[in-house]
């Protein structure tokens, strides 16, 4: 019999009992829902700590220090520095090679440093730090007031709430669109240096600029800046990785490297006559599955990385075992639900005895009786999967209307803990048919077993 | 171990009409059944049309009972939950006909079997002799060489049971088929069939050719004699 005929008459057999059939369904459906309702819990939780993690800022970076640098540092690791006067300098040539590197988005030098923002007649001192473009996405700005920066070398500035109140503490908000100055300390070349180099040059011309003789210094020059406040937020990005200072003035970082800031770090350059380098840069990757091998890939290039990468990997395998957990209880209801089934057919199969023998008086072989008894169990499965998603749908719809109110009233931001992914749909249903299919092994079987001159002998 | 069909040997003609008589028991439902491939002989063959049936997968006897066999019940056997033109359909799904001509082969066959109507009604909608017409339709669907009948007239009145014998006779003339039926009623055999098998105990105790009404044998006598050549033979040995 063609597979279309097989499912007709299966589904027309499965209308015959109704009720009977109706209720088989509606058990798989419960068995179906208990299921996606706790592997989507599983899920809307894992999603959830990803989407928590990832707003950090902490889980897609790479943090890169030179091994000249922060000497010692290594101990406990496994990994021994035999040399680390012959490691390479975090300078400007390694940022390239970085920013080359596959999977690497962003590698932004970390900028911090001391300024003043002159307003009203007043002065304001604040640690001034340089945001990638890339920090909006950041969870600080989930409630940023007023706008993000332009462009990354715009002359804007984000400021944090509590700066902001200092400057206007009646109304902080009135700041937005306003002009302030920044005053703050420029590092520039000895003068020799600026004459060979002609003019003050940027911070890429620095390496060559100082690389002649023992002259090697800098000046540090007061200038201001005059720069329009865009936005106010309520944290800091990335400050879970701070613990010198809270930044409380944000430039986008390549104004901060325009204007060529004098930093700590910068002491450094004179003593070594190295040129410019960084103390640490942040390697963004597109990817936090990637950053492993991003990190590798430094590690190569001779330079010290960190990354909260472990954390993750323990966080993962946290899912997998809660998964399992929440898998194996949701199936409990779907075991019960096989039984239903085997109990259904072997009463279908009893009460349709006469009609089983007359199919095969007129041509039905042992396995079209077989298939026959399979489509209505699979068919029984397809139709307990859907009704199975809609209501495992329903209870997760309720959680998170739950969780909801609860956070809510905890005067926390609501967010979905539950989430059913498209392909927990298809598995969903795919697995309800297959566990009905293995239900009706048995009584398929027992319906192809029966001999036909028996079952028509009485009327 | 009890013999219900022992040691007969019997060759049926292509297009005969024969008629299995006797008393419950006497292993004639038994001999029905190892003809329609629903039974198997311990011993012994059953030849059909050159093939041997007791040799045959039980896929293959399927094969054979959908393709080459057209059975008719005392009970009549349809299928209660399903529309008249449901089990008319039912024999060309196994056979898997397609679903355009299927349609045209029910009204087909119910033309012949003289039901054009209620087809949409349910079997205990209908009649007795109504229902045994569906049933007859529905052995005719898959157009079988032979047509093998249990007690075709047993649930039905006499008046009836003549309707329905005078349409297997009919059908049996017009299309070539072979008929075999089991009866315990004497008279009706003697009218309708070519020859009357009677068995008592499994064994063939004689068998007697019988004078179907004259001027309808002639009739049709050049579409009996088209095959000479056996149609049915068979040697069986049966437990039941």
């Amino acid at each position: 019999m063609k597979g279309y005929d097989m499912l007709e008459l299966a589904v027309r057999n499965l209308r015959q009992s109704k009720l009977r059939n109706g209720l088989t369904t509606v058990g798989i459906s419960v068995g179906v829902a208990s299921l996606v309702a706790m592997l989507s819990l599983g899920v809307g939780l894992q999603q959830l700590a990803t989407r928590r993690l990832a707003g950090s800022g902490m889980f897609d970076t790479v943090f890169v220090t030179s091994k000249q640098d922060f000497r010692g540092m290594d101990r406990g690791s496994d990994e021994k520095d035999e040399h680390p006067e012959k490691a390479p300098f975090l300078d400007e040539a390694a940022r390239n090679k970085m920013a080359h590197l596959q999977y690497v988005t962003e590698v932004e030098p970390e900028i911090r440093v001391m300024g003043e923002i002159l307003y009203g007649g007043q002065t304001h001192f604040g640690f001034v730090t340089g945001l990638p473009m890339s920090a909006r996405e950041n969870e600080a700005f989930d409630n940023l007031q007023g706008k993000f920066f332009s462009r990354s070398d715009a002359d804007e500035v984000i400021l944090l709430n509590d700066f902001a109140k200092e400057l206007e503490p009646k109304d902080p908000k009135s700041l937005i669109g306003k002009e302030v100055t920044l005053r703050y300390g420029e590092h520039q070349p000895l003068a020799a240096d600026a004459e060979n180099s002609g003019r003050m040059g940027d911070a890429a011309d620095q390496g060559s600029a100082s690389s002649n003789g023992d002259d090697y210094g800098f000046s540090v020059v007061r200038k201001t800046q005059q720069l329009k406040v865009v936005g106010i937020v309520d944290e800091e990005p990335y400050g879970g990785m701070r613990t010198v200072s809270r930044g409380r003035i944000f430039l986008p970082v390549d104004l901060t490297e325009k204007l060529n800031m004098a930093q700590f770090g910068d002491m450094r350059s004179p003593l070594r006559g190295s040129g410019k380098t960084f103390m640490t840069l942040t390697v963004r990757v597109k990817d936090p599955a990637k950053v492993a091998q991003v990190q590798d890939a430094i590690k190569q290039m001779g330079f010290r990385t960190f990354s909260v990468l472990d954390a993750t990997k323990g966080l993962r395998r946290f899912f997998t075992v809660l998964d399992l957990f929440l898998g194996i209880f949701g199936s409990l209801a779907l075991a019960v639900a096989t039984l239903a089934i085997i109990n259904t057919l072997v009463m279908a199969v009893l009460e349709r005895r006469r009609e089983i023998g007359v199919m095969k008086a007129i041509g039905a072989s042992d396995s079209d009786v077989k298939r026959l008894f399979f489509a209505e169990a699979g068919a029984m499965g397809f139709f307990g999967g859907v009704l199975g998603i809609a209501l495992g749908f329903a209870i997760g719809k309720a959680i998170n209307l739950g969780t909801g109110i609860y956070l809510h009233n905890h005067q926390l931001p609501a967010e979905p803990v539950w989430i059913l992914p498209p392909w927990l749909i298809g598995a969903a249903i795919a697995f309800s048919i297959l566990v009905s299919l293995l239900a009706g092994l048995y009584p398929a079987s027992r319906a192809a077993r029966l001999d036909p001159v028996q079952t028509l002998k009485y009327e | 171990m009890i013999r219900a069909v022992d040691g007969v040997s019997l060759t049926i003609d292509r297009g005969e009409f024969v008629a299995l008589l006797g008393q419950s028991g006497s292993g004639k439902s038994t001999l029905l059944n190892l003809l329609a491939g629903l039974d198997r002989p311990t011993s012994g063959s059953v030849v059909v049309q050159g093939r041997d049936l007791a040799k045959m997968s039980s896929e293959e006897l399927a094969g054979y009972r959908r393709n080459d066999v057209g059975m008719v019940f005392q009970a009549f056997h349809l299928i209660p939950s399903m529309t008249i033109t449901d089990n008319v359909e039912l024999p060309m799904r196994f056979a898997e006909v397609d679903r355009a001509e299927r349609a045209q082969r029910v009204r087909q066959a119910l033309e012949r079997v003289g039901l054009g109507h209620r087809l949409e009604h349910r079997p205990a909608e209908l009649s007795g002799g109504e229902q045994q017409r569906v049933s007859i339709a529905r052995a005719l669907v898959n157009r079988p060489s032979l047509l093998l009948a249990d007690e075709p007239t047993g649930n039905l009145d006499s008046h009836t049971g003549e309707d329905i014998l005078n349409l297997v006779r009919d059908l049996s003339l017009s299309l070539g088929m072979t008929v075999v039926m089991v009866t315990h009623e004497r008279a009706l055999a003697e009218r309708y069939a070519q020859r009357l098998v009677f068995l008592a105990d499994g064994k063939v105790t004689s068998v007697t050719r019988a004078n179907p009404r004259q001027e309808l044998a002639e009739n049709f006598e050049s579409t009996t004699r088209t095959n000479p050549e056996a149609g049915v033979a068979g040697t069986e040995e049966a437990r039941a």
